[in-house]
């Protein structure tokens, strides 16, 4: 058993309203050195087993379903293998 | 001339875009998501609503909809499609027109009467409108903020893709004023703003959206 952790998040030059949100409420929680804030998505895949096969097919998810290429990136890291 | 309405899970302004088909003088054909089966239709359109909830993304799941994959291969070989607000989602998330949609830039889903151009009466679905015709139609969506990167729109406008723009106000930070666009060939058109809710004086602003749905009944009396 693996599981494989997808994060994905918005392009840099992407502008983010939920991230700007919640940067906006900050100030009512009494912090203020907190610059900015960015939300992204996280995804947590349990697979049987880890096989480089299957490590491109969560590549493939992750480009085709998981994210929109054109204005989000991802990362894929395996996060236990036992 | 039949024109198919997609009904999504979730989908909201199907029965109004079979309204507007019915008004223009079209025969409206009821298609679900679910399908492989595009019912004999000439021409597809995706209406607006919510569809799969905005799940992931707006327009993420239905794009692999089983009728999707008839809607990508249909539009392929030239069949008219117009994608209009959660239907302009999807055709963006199948990659039928380049580009996304992100969440309002003043974070506000808006809902007014929005003032439009028509940049291009080319399309099966602006024919019937006058070079530069400016239109009032229904706006109305959270997530509605065309982008792409430079060189895409660059090339939409250097090719004539933007079929439409905002005037007066641009609700929702779109780039570029962007309303609406098309595909290379021409017979993809998606548009944020709801001409199907423009349809009849009772219940819209005006009547000026009709022009979408009597193009393509002309368009294809034409064919």
């Amino acid at each position: 058993m693996a599981r494989v952790v997808v994060d994905v998040m918005l392009k840099p030059e992407i502008l983010d309203p939920q991230g700007k949100a919640v940067a906006g409420a900050l100030p009512r929680l009494g912090v203020h050195g907190v610059t900015d804030v960015r939300q992204g998505k996280r995804f947590e895949l349990e697979v049987d087993e880890m096989t480089d096969e299957r490590l491109a097919e969560i590549h493939d998810i992750a480009e085709k379903l998981l994210s929109n290429p054109v204005i989000e990136d991802y990362t894929v890291h395996v996060e236990q293998d036992a | 001339m039949k024109i198919g309405v997609v009904t999504f899970p979730g989908s909201l302004d199907d029965v109004d875009a079979q309204r507007a088909v019915t008004f223009a003088g079209g025969e409206a054909v009821a298609l679900w998501h679910d399908q492989h089966d595009l019912k004999g239709v000439d021409a597809v359109v995706l209406p607006g609503g919510f569809s799969y909830g905005d799940y992931l993304r707006c327009g993420a799941i239905s794009r692999f909809s089983p009728i999707m994959t008839e809607v990508v291969e249909a539009a392929g070989k030239g069949m008219p499609v117009l994608g209009i607000c959660n239907g302009f989602q999807i055709l963006c998330e199948s990659h039928l027109l380049p580009g996304a949609l992100l969440r309002n830039d003043q974070r506000k889903f808006v809902c007014r009467d929005q003032l439009l151009r028509i940049e291009n009466n080319k399309t099966p679905w602006t024919s019937d409108y006058d070079e530069r015709a400016e239109i009032t139609v229904v706006l109305k969506n959270g997530e509605g903020k065309y982008v792409a990167d430079e060189d895409t729109l660059d090339r939409l406008e250097g090719e004539g893709r933007v079929v439409a723009r905002y005037l007066d106000v641009n609700p929702n930070g779109s780039l570029r004023d962007i309303a609406g666009i098309t595909n290379e060939a021409g017979n993809v058109v998606g548009l944020m703003p709801h001409p199907e809710h423009a349809v009849e004086d009772l219940t819209g602003p005006g009547t000026e959206g009709l022009g979408f749905f009597t193009s393509a009944v002309s368009a294809l009396l034409r064919a």
